[in-house]
């Protein structure tokens, strides 16, 4: 039996998310910035100061670093804190807090510290806010052992995802890619927690397997419906999950395939991209019948004009045609 | 019970708490030598600060603090470990990298961890400790306790960023820290005046709106009266508090630094205010102490040590096939 649908939309299932939570247990909190008289500057908090009151929505100063922080030492002190940072990057100023205190207490106190805070924050770009607001720096975080990252790309992660997060005992980071917060869809009147370990095939395909996550898997998918109509049946991952990084899946779907193609908005030097890339080659070469392939932001600081954002992020036809070229015989 | 004892510039203190305080000084004192003799020996390697001529800091604050209370520290922290009662046995496994340790030898000298006593570790990064520290008061605040959150940082912190914000935040909120600044006018190796516009550090604090005061920092109790003060005044709920205590290292900033920075004359200078010797020195002119007590708290203190350094030797190195342990918590979600 399928429960009922409702509409909904990625900023909504997110703001359930947290209305749940914080209505199961009394530990959990939301500090940030704007995040209660303003209602977030996504306004994916909006309404939440008037239900749950400002001891649990916490408005804070621009202090990246100690309020992150206060997360990291509120967890250690038995809350459940979401710390919400505006954007990627304004994790800058709190990389600190994240790097050398959330992701090494456990290790570094032998076992005896685990740091529960969940770290959300928006990233990615495309609306024309120029080079200090629209880079997807995520890769960066996905190398840090001791955190968790995730990158929901749907309404049920949206919905789903820091309920878990909120269950783990370590640091979990959410982004939220800036561009889907007013993505509308259907969500199951029951919808909940999700799993955070798993990479999922969103779409079925025998000729190449393309891996993306977040705001990608969207151009990812109209890229297969596109090639789809030229006979190349693309397989479309989404990763989900950055940090640990679910290999099983797109090593398998590659074992299928023989074919790779990572479409990452972050950049190409040193990124996710280049991970996903080098396993590929470690566990699967011999599956392999074409190099593995890449579409990545091109390496600059976004740009503010329109046509030149947009030539510095991966569109369709780019991913359609980088297909296409892997695939020589189709049709 | 015993008489009142006028003890230097501080308040009347019981004999036996006085005695309880310079043994508590000394345990911290003869540990550490003992530490850079075991550097030496290369039984303890990596960075090894040393907090001689500090050591009325930690014991005069730690001793104020309640059991329930949290402790955050930095990289030069086995004194506030050792007070805070981590066993030193556990402290010198630490520092040999042996699995008994306190963290388990995964954080050595500047990571000292022990959840009994709430002590959260020598946080190695300067600053690094504070948002941490507002986080525990924070968390303790929201829980409905009374419990207050020591923070100890050095003077180097108050130039980082995260000293400002940290400080605005927790009196922003009113949240119950002590913030603890050990005030040895040297950032690593530059001299206070060299790092700050503003070499009044208690006034910094107290721009903030929280309530700020200096104290001589080589006199325990001073420092304890002082301490004793400032968290009843944080858990009447008067918010955070900020503590300078004025002091000196009297060793190098670390095994490494060969201390071309300041004058031996300085140093001899400083040496002279020696929180331990004065308290010694003190309470053998009052009569409260005799040279044959002395004698017998250094004997104590030496069979502690060497206790220590035994089992730290009898410890063991913890299998290669754990190295990727504690990276995640081994419970996950169901």
């Amino acid at each position: 039996m399928t429960a009922a649908q409702a509409p909904s939309s990625y900023r909504e299932a997110i703001r359930e998310s947290i209305r749940e939570a914080m209505r199961k247990d009394d530990r959990v909190f939301l500090m940030g910035e704007d995040v209660g008289r303003y209602g977030g500057c996504f306004a994916v908090s909006k309404g939440l100061l008037e239900e749950f009151g400002p001891e649990r929505i916490r408005d804070t100063p621009m202090s990246e670093s100690a309020f992150v922080g206060a997360g990291i030492g509120a967890a250690l002190g038995g809350m459940r804190p979401i710390v919400e940072i505006m954007t990627v990057n304004f994790s800058l100023l709190a990389l600190d807090q994240i790097m050398n205190n959330a992701a090494t207490f456990l290790h570094m106190s032998g076992g005896q510290f685990n740091v529960p805070v969940v770290i959300r924050m928006a990233t990615g770009g495309g609306r024309q806010v120029a080079a200090q607001h629209s880079h997807s720096l995520e890769g960066w975080f996905a190398h840090i052992p001791g955190i968790r990252v995730l990158a929901p790309a749907t309404l049920e992660d949206a919905r789903g995802m820091l309920g878990t997060a909120l269950e783990d005992p370590d640091p979990v980071l959410i982004f939220e890619h800036a561009g889907l917060y007013n993505m509308k869809g259907q969500l199951p009147a029951d919808a909940g927690p999700v799993d955070i370990e798993r990479a999922r095939v969103r779409r079925a395909g025998s000729d190449v397997t393309i891996i993306t996550y977040g705001a990608m898997l969207w151009k990812s998918l109209d890229a297969a419906q596109m090639l789809a109509k030229k006979g190349i049946q693309a397989e479309v991952i989404d990763l989900r999950t950055l940090r640990p990084l679910d290999e099983a899946t797109f090593l398998e779907s590659v074992g299928r395939t023989h074919r790779a193609l990572v479409v990452d908005e972050g950049w190409r030097s040193g990124g996710i991209s280049a991970e996903i890339c080098a396993r590929i080659q470690e566990k699967a070469f011999y599956e392999l019948d074409a190099p593995v392939e890449r579409i990545c932001g091109v390496e600059v600081p976004t740009p503010y004009p329109k046509h030149l954002e947009d030539a510095s992020f991966p569109q369709v036809a780019a991913i359609a045609a980088a297909v296409e070229a892997m695939v020589p015989a189709h049709g | 019970m015993s008489p009142p004892l006028e003890v230097q510039s501080a308040p009347a203190v019981e004999r036996t708490h006085a005695i309880e305080c310079l043994k508590q000084m000394l345990r911290i004192r003869r540990l550490e030598e003992r530490c850079a003799e075991l550097y030496t020996a290369a039984k303890i390697r990596g960075f090894l600060h040393l907090y001689n001529g500090e050591e009325a800091v930690a014991v005069g604050v730690v001793q104020a603090l309640g059991p329930e209370d949290g402790i955050v520290a930095t990289y030069r922290e086995h004194g506030h470990a050792l007070v805070r009662g981590i066993p030193a046995r556990a402290i010198m496994a630490e520092l040999y990298g042996k699995q008994e340790g306190c963290s388990r030898g995964r954080g050595g000298s500047m990571h000292l961890f022990d959840a009994k006593t709430r002590f959260c570790g020598g946080n190695a990064i300067v600053g690094g400790g504070l948002p941490v520290a507002v986080g525990l008061a924070l968390a303790d605040q929201m829980r409905g306790k009374t419990t207050v959150t020591g923070c100890f940082f050095g003077d180097g912190a108050v130039a980082e960023g995260e000293f400002h914000e940290s400080l605005n935040l927790a009196t922003l909120w009113r949240l119950p820290v002590l913030f603890v600044c050990e005030n040895n006018l040297y950032a690593m190796g530059t001299r206070l005046d060299l790092a700050q516009s503003a070499t009044d550090l208690a006034k910094k604090a107290a721009a903030y709106g929280m309530a700020a005061e200096a104290v001589d920092g080589m006199d325990v109790f001073a420092v304890e009266a002082a301490a004793q003060k400032a968290l009843a005044a944080i858990r009447a709920g008067k918010g955070p508090f900020f503590l300078e205590c004025r002091t000196y290292r009297f060793r190098a900033h670390s095994m490494y630094d060969p201390e071309l920075y300041r004058a031996k004359a300085e140093v001899e200078e400083w040496k002279k205010r020696d929180p331990i010797s004065n308290l010694e020195s003190s309470l053998k002119q009052q009569g409260a102490i005799l040279d044959s007590d002395l004698e017998r708290l250094e004997r104590d203190i030496a069979a502690e040590i060497d206790d220590a350094v035994a089992f730290a030797e009898a410890g063991t190195w913890e299998p290669v096939t754990d190295l990727e342990r504690f990276v995640y918590s081994e419970r996950r979600p169901t």
